[in-house]
């Protein structure tokens, strides 16, 4: 299993528009990072990028998986590597029930990995399903609904967490997991992802502007992004900062 | 895949799937030469022994053909060579009940269908067409002694007589259409079915077609009349080999739905690409009857079919769903037609269309409501998905209301796959290609889950062979 995710002087654009102005990050196993920034600095889109959305283009910089390149992989390709991206706006796909699709995605991801477990059949994939959907408090019955048809705001990012947790991925991206979600739904999430992030020791990169989220998940290293780029990173103090001054405080530099 | 790989073969292929596009040698007992002409209809007639009123029929509806145009509205026809298809090929002298007595080629083709094997498994009934004859007609032995009628058309002309001639032709006459009038000249096979009052036919009744020779013409006949206050279920399934030249597939079916009575008509339509499908299909319900045409079309040139209900009396319920798949060199001219002819009556038509490489699928459909029909309740619900964008997909839905009390709804999308969503697949770490499976699934997932389970599991099937290699 790999052990770190090296990010280095990350640059992407969206047509001619440039986005990414370089972006360096390093995350071990276990580890967990929080960037925040205002709207519009480049969160969303670097774990867009990482995940390999097509819809951008990377102009320069590497992002290396241990030794492996994986700014040449298909976003299907770093799924089976372990990344793992928890979208901000998760797609409606109609007429595919969840718990149907979690385990083709599951068994693809160990066929792929060449893991001796061999493919996991419905009932048991159900048990476990059912068995994690508790964990988060989310009705059984979306197992069988469509992939967040008709799901609401904080329903939708807890079926992010539910599906972190069973694809079992090496570093996930989380984006804006905590919008949308009130404070008990937050709370619930908050200890699901930490939860699985001991259990399995994954790297975890959070995407917030929320600093509330730091009440229920301590991370190891907090970034600061600006225009593109990481301006800041630290402790808590950071946030404390943040509180007190704003992001402003961060440009000023 | 989430697709069960361990399905029965027991429909159909898929256009270019080789597995089923297998032909057989055989034997025939009879074929007619290329081409047709009075003197081939009187052939035909005499082969299969019919009564005077039969011939008259046939002579007049050649007649009526001959006179017709071909529609200019519609698929492209002018492929259609009249004079080199073979109207009647009789493979055995007449049809059995049991596979034994099959002869050994024809059982191998079915088997190699899956067919007998179903048969045991989960159907109440089974006939199987080979060219233009039905060579097997089998039917639970609890059913026939209700009363229950299931054979052939050509033995039940014979069988129960009055019966038949009360109702064939009565709600498709020749004049209907140019095709129905060839249908009713050299028809040839299909199933005959009666369901006596207050019977339920718990279990599918099944026919299975299959075209064998090239350039030939399948022209089955299919009568259901379910009478008041029953129910039965029929469903057919087609496959032809793949060959150069076009074959013609023109069948015309007419089904009567008594008082009280439910009908459903599922088709599982899977020719090979360079059949012509040209099918004339209406039901007539009367009091509180339901119709229900579920429609699956996947293979075939051409298909030009739209099943029709007319709501005859008061209180009578109709349901049109089809699902059409057009891919390269496929056009699929498919929808449905409803007539609201009495009060009370209602009706809902779902659309389905997928296209891809450059497939085209087009809905036509009509819905008719008459002066004095109050109370009248219809809703038209047409979908599109294109897969690329050299794929087409038109939509005609035409509605003629001349009454004022009537609620109607009309829906229609047509849509993509879109980027966003096979990123989010993807990222999951689904190929690009099960991405799109997915999604095409889902999009027709509300139409396959009418069908009976082995059906539906057989048409995912169908359906994930028709996306491999679609994408990437």
């Amino acid at each position: 299993m790999a052990k770190t995710l090296k990010i280095e002087n990350l640059q992407a654009a969206i047509g001619k528009t440039k986005i990414l102005n370089g972006v360096s990050l390093d995350i071990s196993r276990g580890e967990i990072h929080i960037i925040m920034g205002q709207n519009g600095s480049g969160k969303s889109t670097l774990l867009s990028v990482l995940m390999g959305n097509p819809k951008y283009t990377v102009t320069g910089g590497s992002v290396m998986l241990d030794k492996k390149d994986m700014l040449g992989l298909s976003p299907t390709q770093r799924a089976q590597n372990g990344l793992f991206l928890g979208f901000q706006h998760p797609q409606v796909v109609t007429g595919v029930p969840l718990g149907n699709f979690l385990r083709l995605a599951k068994n693809t991801i160990s066929s792929a990995q060449k893991s001796k477990t061999p493919a996991i059949g419905p009932a048991p994939f159900a048990a476990n399903l059912r068995a994690e959907m508790e964990k988060l408090k989310i009705d059984p019955t979306f197992m069988s609904r469509s992939i967040n048809e008709g799901f609401s705001g904080g329903e939708k990012k807890k079926s992010e967490v539910l599906q972190m947790a069973v694809l079992e991925p090496v570093f996930a991206f989380l984006d804006e997991i905590d919008s949308g979600l009130d404070i008990d739904a937050l709370k619930i999430v908050a200890k699901q992802l930490s939860a699985v992030q001991k259990k399995q020791g994954m790297g975890l990169i959070i995407v917030s502007h929320n600093p509330r989220i730091l009440d229920f998940i301590k991370p190891d290293t907090i970034h600061i992004m600006s225009k593109g780029k990481i301006v800041a990173r630290g402790g808590k103090e950071i946030v404390k900062k943040i509180e007190k001054d704003g992001f402003d405080s961060f440009l000023k530099k | 895949m989430a697709i069960p790989q361990k399905t029965k073969k027991m429909l159909t292929q898929t256009g270019d799937n080789s597995a089923f596009s297998f032909r057989t040698k055989t034997k025939s007992f009879f074929a007619s030469q290329k081409g047709l002409n009075a003197d081939i209809i009187r052939e035909i007639s005499r082969q299969k022994n019919e009564p005077q009123w039969m011939l008259d029929f046939r002579l007049h509806a050649y007649e009526v053909f001959l006179g017709k145009e071909m529609p200019r509205w519609g698929a492209d026809l002018s492929g259609i060579d009249f004079d080199n298809i073979r109207y009647y090929v009789r493979p055995q002298d007449k049809s059995k009940r049991s596979w034994d007595d099959v002869p050994k080629e024809i059982k191998d083709t079915f088997d190699k269908l899956g067919i007998p094997e179903a048969e045991k498994k989960f159907l109440a009934g089974t006939g199987a067409q080979f060219e233009s004859e039905m060579i097997y007609h089998s039917l639970a032995e609890n059913l026939a002694k209700q009363g229950v009628i299931f054979e052939s058309t050509d033995d039940a002309i014979k069988n129960h007589p009055e019966l038949f001639k009360k109702y064939f032709g009565t709600v498709i006459p020749p004049g209907d259409n140019k095709f129905a009038a060839l249908n009713s000249a050299v028809w040839s096979g299909g199933s005959f079915i009666y369901v006596p009052k207050g019977v339920h036919v718990e279990l599918p009744l099944q026919a299975y077609f299959r075209i064998n020779t090239e350039n030939m013409g399948q022209f089955e006949r299919t009568l259901i009349i379910a009478d008041e206050g029953s129910s039965v279920h029929y469903v057919e399934g087609c496959t032809a080999p793949t060959y150069s030249s076009d074959s013609l597939h023109s069948a015309v079916v007419e089904i009567i739905v008594k008082k009280g009575a439910r009908v459903q008509y599922t088709t599982i339509q899977n020719w090979s690409g360079n059949v012509y499908n040209l099918v004339t299909k209406r039901a007539m319900a009367y009091e509180n009857a339901e119709m229900f045409w579920l429609d699956c079309n996947l293979g075939s040139k051409v298909t030009m079919k739209y099943p029709s209900i007319i709501l005859r009396e008061r209180g009578a319920k109709g349901e049109i769903q089809s699902l059409a798949f057009a891919s390269k060199g496929q056009h699929q001219d498919a929808g449905g037609k409803v007539m609201h002819l009495a009060p009370d009556t209602s009706s809902t038509i779902i659309s389905k269309s997928i296209s891809k490489n450059g497939g085209r699928s087009t809905y036509r459909g009509l819905v008719k409501v008459i002066k004095g029909a109050k109370n009248v309740k219809t809703r038209v619900v047409c979908d599109a998905l294109m897969l690329d964008k050299d794929s087409r997909s038109d939509t005609y839905p035409t509605m003629d209301i001349k009454e004022e009390d009537v609620a109607i709804a009309h829906e229609a999308t047509v849509a993509s796959i879109g980027e966003d969503e096979l990123f989010y697949l993807m990222s999951r770490g689904l190929s690009e290609e099960q991405a799109a499976t997915l999604i095409v699934n889902g999009f027709a997932n509300p139409i396959i889950r009418k069908l009976p389970m082995e059906y539906a599991v057989e048409l995912n099937r169908l359906l994930a062979l028709e996306m491999t290699g679609s994408v990437g």
